[in-house]
């Protein structure tokens, strides 16, 4: 299981990475999507992996670590709101100039756009 | 006392909904909470700083639930500094908003501000990492709503890209959180400092890798030099008001990595031994020479400004990578400069923008007001590229001092005082061009119509008029008051240097701050019968952690 898991988020962050290193604002935000899965899993394997034991403290002999699903929680909050306003933001950018491309533009071609 | 600590954030986050809820329609209404919410900010930060000013640290336990699980909010010096800084810088800027119009050009600016300065105020008090994460997390979400205050599609681009990479740096954030936890099992940060030092110098690998992810998050905050890419175009793109308060979102960076790597990660433990040496002051160094030379090459204003952050973030992480009291000290008195010096220079970028079509660093018609905001320039100038007598002076000196016992003296002295010289040049030929140029270059008649509208903000100007090209008396007042400010930072610099001094003295000594957060009653390691029975929540309670504080201060 623990090398299932390792491999999971190793696939997951080095996909994000390869699509975070693309010009064009979809796959970068796809790409920001499957990292932050990489992370949620992460940060939920680094409690330790356990099969079948209740996530509290309870006079169980075996209880999973709590802590961390709290601070996946936390973290699936925040970067789905994250996600929202980028998306939201680069269709903006995208409407406006007609074009997706992430980098800086030209100085001449914003000029040239903010006229037509 | 002790529940004064969460005001800093709980204020803003009142007031921002408020803002939001009743006053929507009714700008003044806004400017005036807005104004009233920040002032009573710096009354709470000045009691704070007041109060932790003989060395007591201060301790709030969110939920009344201690301290290594419960989240705390810890107020040492250099916390409740940074918070004060940060109110004194939020004044002048939203006064400036005011008095520029800049707030009644979108929707809601005043609200994302206080949101912001909850924030910036819970990432400079929290005692917890994730906490941290969660307050970086509602600074940014509030900037980027700040960033594209007012849209534009420039501004819109540079906004994608800004989102982008801290996105970026959130995620390496959490992988860093998450490595951190798996090695120790614990993320509050006086407990993480008892954690790493007991761990064994044998392996060490883990906490180490950790340690460099956590550094690298901290140095895309502070836009130290590989990390740097999404600050020029974002800060340029801003709105000025927007872009002189994020003039102390860098030094939250620099506040972090301060925190973290004098508490946690010590120059001592095993796990980052060469840390700073190696990776650090390198970097630094590079950070400041290319931050200066960005400077002299940039070809817009606000670039120029926007370079000069960079610059400035590199002279204070040289400082705080020598990693000594005198270094740090010397740090946290360049970092309370070096905010008011940027926020005041972004906010002239905004005055010299005004009657002109865009900020080309390019001979244009004499602008009305122009002598005035010329001065400002000047001093502003001065005081960022470090000539005396302003402040960047003395915080260059101190810095020069510090690194004069260190291996990397001759590094330090070479760059620091090279990189002056071509800031000064570069920002000796910015004011020329903006300021002198303009009186060789005819005007034309259709002055009053810039005929490149590059944003909506021309088009704003545009439709304003004459009223644009003048700005008002409260925005050159904002100004003026950020380099008063500056100039009582130069006069008083024995008695701020003497308070850096302290706190870095306490930075090297966190023994306090760790035993104030550990051994506070309520944890569970104690007897139960220690706790006065069914006081959780009551007002007995909350003396008793304070009182304890205070005795182990002394």
């Amino acid at each position: 299981m623990e090398f299932l898991v390792a491999s999971a988020i190793g696939v997951m962050t080095a996909g994000g990475l390869y699509l975070v290193l693309r010009l064009r604002t979809f796959p970068v935000i796809m790409g920001i999507s499957l990292l932050t899965y990489a992370v949620n899993v992460f940060l939920f394997a680094s409690g330790r992996l356990t099969l079948g034991a209740p996530p509290i403290l309870t006079d169980a002999e075996r209880y999973t670590d709590p802590l961390p699903q709290a601070l996946v929680l936390t973290a699936i909050v925040i970067s789905f709101g994250m996600t929202a306003v980028i998306v939201m933001i680069a269709l903006g950018a995208y409407l406006g100039a007609d074009d997706d491309h992430v980098d800086d533009p030209a100085k001449g071609d914003t000029a040239a756009e903010d006229k037509a | 006392m002790t529940h004064w600590i969460i005001a800093p954030v709980v204020l803003p986050a009142m007031l921002a909904p408020f803002i939001v809820l009743a006053a929507r329609y009714h700008i003044g209404i806004q400017r005036v909470f807005s104004v009233a919410g920040v002032l009573a900010l710096i009354a709470i930060a000045a009691g704070l700083t007041w109060q932790a000013s003989d060395g007591t640290v201060t301790l709030y336990q969110l939920g009344d639930w201690a301290a290594p699980f419960g989240i705390v909010l810890v107020a040492d010096r250099l916390s409740t500094m940074m918070v004060l800084l940060t109110g004194v810088l939020a004044l002048f800027v939203v006064l400036y908003a005011i008095g520029s119009g800049w707030d009644s050009r979108g929707r809601h600016f005043h609200a994302l501000f206080q949101f912001q300065l909850m924030g910036i105020m819970g990432a400079f008090l929290t005692g917890d990492l994730f906490n941290l994460f969660v307050f970086f997390e509602v600074l940014l979400i509030a900037s980027y709503g700040l960033m594209i205050h007012a849209g534009g599609n420039a501004r819109l681009r540079a906004g994608v890209q800004y989102v982008l990479y801290n996105l970026l740096g959130s995620t390496l954030f959490l992988f860093a959180l998450g490595a951190l936890y798996a090695q120790t099992g614990t993320l509050n940060m006086a407990d993480l400092a008892e954690r790493v030092a007991m761990i064994d110098a044998a392996d060490t690998v883990g906490i180490r890798i950790a340690s460099v992810m956590l550094l690298m998050v901290f140095a895309v905050k502070a836009a130290l030099v590989p990390l740097h890419f999404w600050l020029p175009s974002s800060y340029a793109e801003a709105p000025a008001p927007v872009a002189a308060l994020f003039a102390i979102m860098t030094k939250v960076g620099a506040y972090a990595i301060i925190r973290v790597y004098t508490l946690i990660f010590g120059p001592d433990v095993a796990a980052t031994e060469g840390l700073h040496g190696l990776w650090l002051m390198p970097l630094a160094l590079v950070s400041l020479a290319i931050g200066m030379v960005g400077v002299l090459a940039a070809r817009q204003f606000d670039r120029l400004v926007a370079y000069s952050v960079i610059g400035s973030m590199g002279m204070v992480m040289v400082s705080i990578a020598l990693f000594t009291q005198a270094g740090i000290a010397a740090a946290l008195y360049y970092i309370i400069h070096s905010t008011l010096a940027a926020g005041a220079l972004f906010l002239i970028t905004d005055l010299a923008r005004a009657g002109r079509s865009d900020l080309d660093l390019t001979a244009q018609p004499p602008i009305a007001g122009g002598p005035l905001t010329a001065a400002l320039f000047f001093v502003a100038a001065i005081a960022m590229a470090g000539l005396p007598p302003l402040s960047g002076f003395v915080g260059k000196l101190l810095i020069l001092d510090a690194g004069f016992a260190s291996g990397w003296v001759i590094w330090i002295w070479a760059v620091v005082l090279g990189s002056s010289l071509v800031s000064v040049v570069g920002f000796a030929r910015a004011g020329s061009t903006l300021f002198w140029k303009a009186r060789s270059v005819t005007v034309p008649d259709d002055v009053d119509e810039p005929e490149d509208t590059k944003s909506l903000e021309n088009a704003e100007a545009t439709l304003h008029g004459e009223a644009r090209l003048v700005p008002s008396t409260l925005s050159y007042a904002a100004v003026g008051g950020l380099l008063s400010l500056l100039v009582l930072h130069t006069v008083l610099a024995g008695p701020v240097y003497r308070y850096t001094d302290a706190t870095a003295s306490q930075l090297f000594g966190p023994d306090d701050y760790v035993s104030t957060v550990l051994d506070t009653k309520g944890k569970l390691t104690r007897p139960k019968a220690e706790s006065p029975e069914g006081s959780y929540g009551g007002a007995g309670d909350h003396g008793a952690p304070e009182g304890d504080a205070k005795e182990e201060g002394h």
